[in-house]
């Protein structure tokens, strides 16, 4: 196996699915208008500003940014005979839902810099360590980029995909700190929050933003385990449907 | 040399077994026909030849590579046309064409030749930055089998290549499979339009229940059935006939579809006799009788005991 040629394969379809799908105009509109609607709402909210909120905020603009778009992106290809394309091409199984995975990154990671950018130049927020954060925002993509393909691998139609992602998406913005710390949870949800990756993308986010850097590299390490054990997981899973 | 080399192949998906058992071998250069109704397990071949899907059990190498084993070296060396559609509604021929080299890894000084030789072999230059969805199905159609080529595989399989095509399309995409044979590559064909692969192809393996019952040159199988007359006589009110009516016929086969009715038998004398007795029962006007020179339809249906209506029944979804 060349690992340039994977590699390129893997750009070219990274490229062909931001061209084809992600950067259309009903999408590229969808993207910054989410995320200024999410802030201002919240803003009006809080008149005095965003600094608590914000790590939250960001972490929910990539979780919808990459999910929203990804998992209908598999759907599609698979129900249109398009993902088979480009399994009949000389390219690892692997390579095409890691390609999958970026496309979903990168969509989610320019929808949370709009956020990041809103957050911080308009609503009061500050980033302590940009190094780190940067390094968090780009792993939070990752890790529900990849829990997006691994919903698309599991179900056959675009429409359930979309549903599928609702089941844990909505749970995750109440359970994960966003809005409510999870010292002030009850015990068990504590721990079904501590099953969750955007807990810790809360909480190493607004490790950057509001509190020392320090303590975020367990929470880097664990998303970087969920990053592997959810595309591990789709593969798993697309192969095993195929069969 | 052998280009497509099949041991004792089987897929089964849980209880039901698709494919049971199939040995063949295609030669390089050759056009190989796989012939049988839906269901039949032709999908699920091509599916395992090129990769797609695992063999339950037997082996099978292609361009001498084993497709299990090698799957890498094996999809670097075919091209495959799938029946349905498999390219992109929202980039152009020419992004298309871009995307599906870059899979295949041409390098960026070949690419642009490649695709403007394929643009122009099948004369789609003019097109080139029309979006997919915009094409009508024929250039589609030749736009997947331009993608399919680009790389300039040694085998190239098509599935149902002119399905759904009009007359034009149908005949230029012949034209297009007979010149790609001229310049050695291998064709694995699948169609149900058997006088199609009797234009094509080489040779013919009939499927049937995800097994082979024969594989010959489309002159020997006709020879299966040259000797044994066909009697066609057509009808009017054929609703009053019933397909028992017909069974006490002496015939190696017998057909009733779209007002006419084929019966291939040695005993014409007492064929035409019984059906003239039925036709007087029930009232039946025949309007026309004919012994005609059985062909590769003929042999086809009784090799694989189905009817051809009931094949294209099943392929056009009436069933």
């Amino acid at each position: 196996m060349s690992i340039i040629e994977e590699l390129g394969g893997i750009l070219a379809i990274v490229e062909k699915d931001l061209k084809a799908y992600y950067f259309k105009p009903p999408n590229i509109s969808w993207g910054i208008l989410f995320p200024i609607v999410l802030a201002l709402s919240f803003s009006l909210r809080n008149p005095e500003g965003l600094t608590d909120l914000a790590p939250g905020l960001i972490a929910m603009a990539a979780l919808f940014g990459t999910t929203s778009m990804e998992a209908i992106v598999i759907t599609f290809e698979k129900r249109v005979g398009a993902l088979e394309r480009l399994q009949l091409a000389p390219i690892t199984l692997a390579s095409i839902l890691i390609s999958k995975i970026l496309g979903g990154t990168i969509f989610g990671l320019v929808i949370s810099t709009i956020m990041t950018l809103l957050t911080t130049l308009f609503l009061g927020a500050e980033i302590t360590n940009l190094l780190a954060f940067t390094v968090v925002l780009l792993l939070t993509t990752i890790v529900h980029s990849a829990l997006g393909a691994l919903v698309a691998v599991s179900v056959k139609e675009v429409f359930e995909a979309q549903t599928l992602s609702n089941y844990f998406r909505f749970p995750m913005i109440f359970l994960c700190g966003i809005f409510l710390p999870l010292e002030r949870m009850p015990t068990a949800l504590r721990y079904l929050a501590r099953l969750l990756p955007l807990t810790y993308s809360v909480e190493a986010l607004r490790a950057t933003m509001v509190e020392t850097a320090e303590v975020i590299l367990s929470d880097i390490m664990i998303l970087t385990g969920y990053s592997i054990l959810l595309l591990y997981l789709s593969i798993v899973l697309f192969r095993k449907n195929q069969e | 040399m052998v280009a497509i080399d099949v041991k004792e192949l089987s897929k089964s998906w849980g209880k039901t077994l698709a494919v049971d058992n199939i040995s063949f071998q295609v030669k390089e250069g050759e056009v190989f026909g796989f012939l049988g109704p839906n269901g039949a397990g032709k999908t699920t071949t091509i599916k395992m030849l090129v990769g797609l899907t695992k063999p339950t059990s037997g082996s099978a190498y292609v361009s001498g590579y084993n497709i299990v084993e090698e799957p890498r070296e094996v999809k670097k060396r075919i091209g495959v046309v799938p029946e349905s559609s498999n390219l992109y509604d929202e980039l152009s021929i020419s992004q298309n064409l871009r995307f599906v080299s870059k899979l295949y890894h041409i390098s960026s000084i070949r690419r642009e030749q490649r695709i403007q030789k394929v643009l122009d072999t099948f004369q789609l230059n003019e097109y080139s930055n029309r979006r997919f969805a915009k094409l009508s199905k024929g250039l589609k159609r030749r736009t997947i089998l331009a993608a399919a080529l680009l790389h300039e595989p040694q085998i190239v399989f098509l599935d149902e290549p002119t399905s759904g095509l009009d007359v034009l399309s149908a005949r230029n995409l012949r034209q297009v499979i007979l010149e790609l044979t001229e310049s050695g590559v291998t064709i694995f064909l699948t169609t149900h339009y058997i006088e199609e692969a009797g234009q094509l192809c080489d040779r013919i393996a009939l499927l049937v229940k995800g097994r082979i019952v024969e594989v010959d040159t489309p002159e020997a199988l006709r020879d299966i059935v040259q000797d044994t007359p066909l009697l066609k006589i057509s009808i009017a009110n054929e609703q009053r006939l019933a397909p028992d009516d017909l069974q006490g016929i002496q015939a190696e086969n017998i057909m009733l579809s779209h007002g006419e009715i084929s019966i291939l038998t040695q005993d014409i004398q007492g064929a035409l006799s019984r059906v003239m007795e039925i036709a007087t029962e029930k009232k039946i006007t025949i309007h026309d009788i004919q012994t005609v020179k059985p062909g590769l339809e003929d042999a086809f249906i009784q090799l694989t005991g189905l009817s051809l209506e009931s094949m294209r029944m099943e392929k056009e979804g009436k069933r």
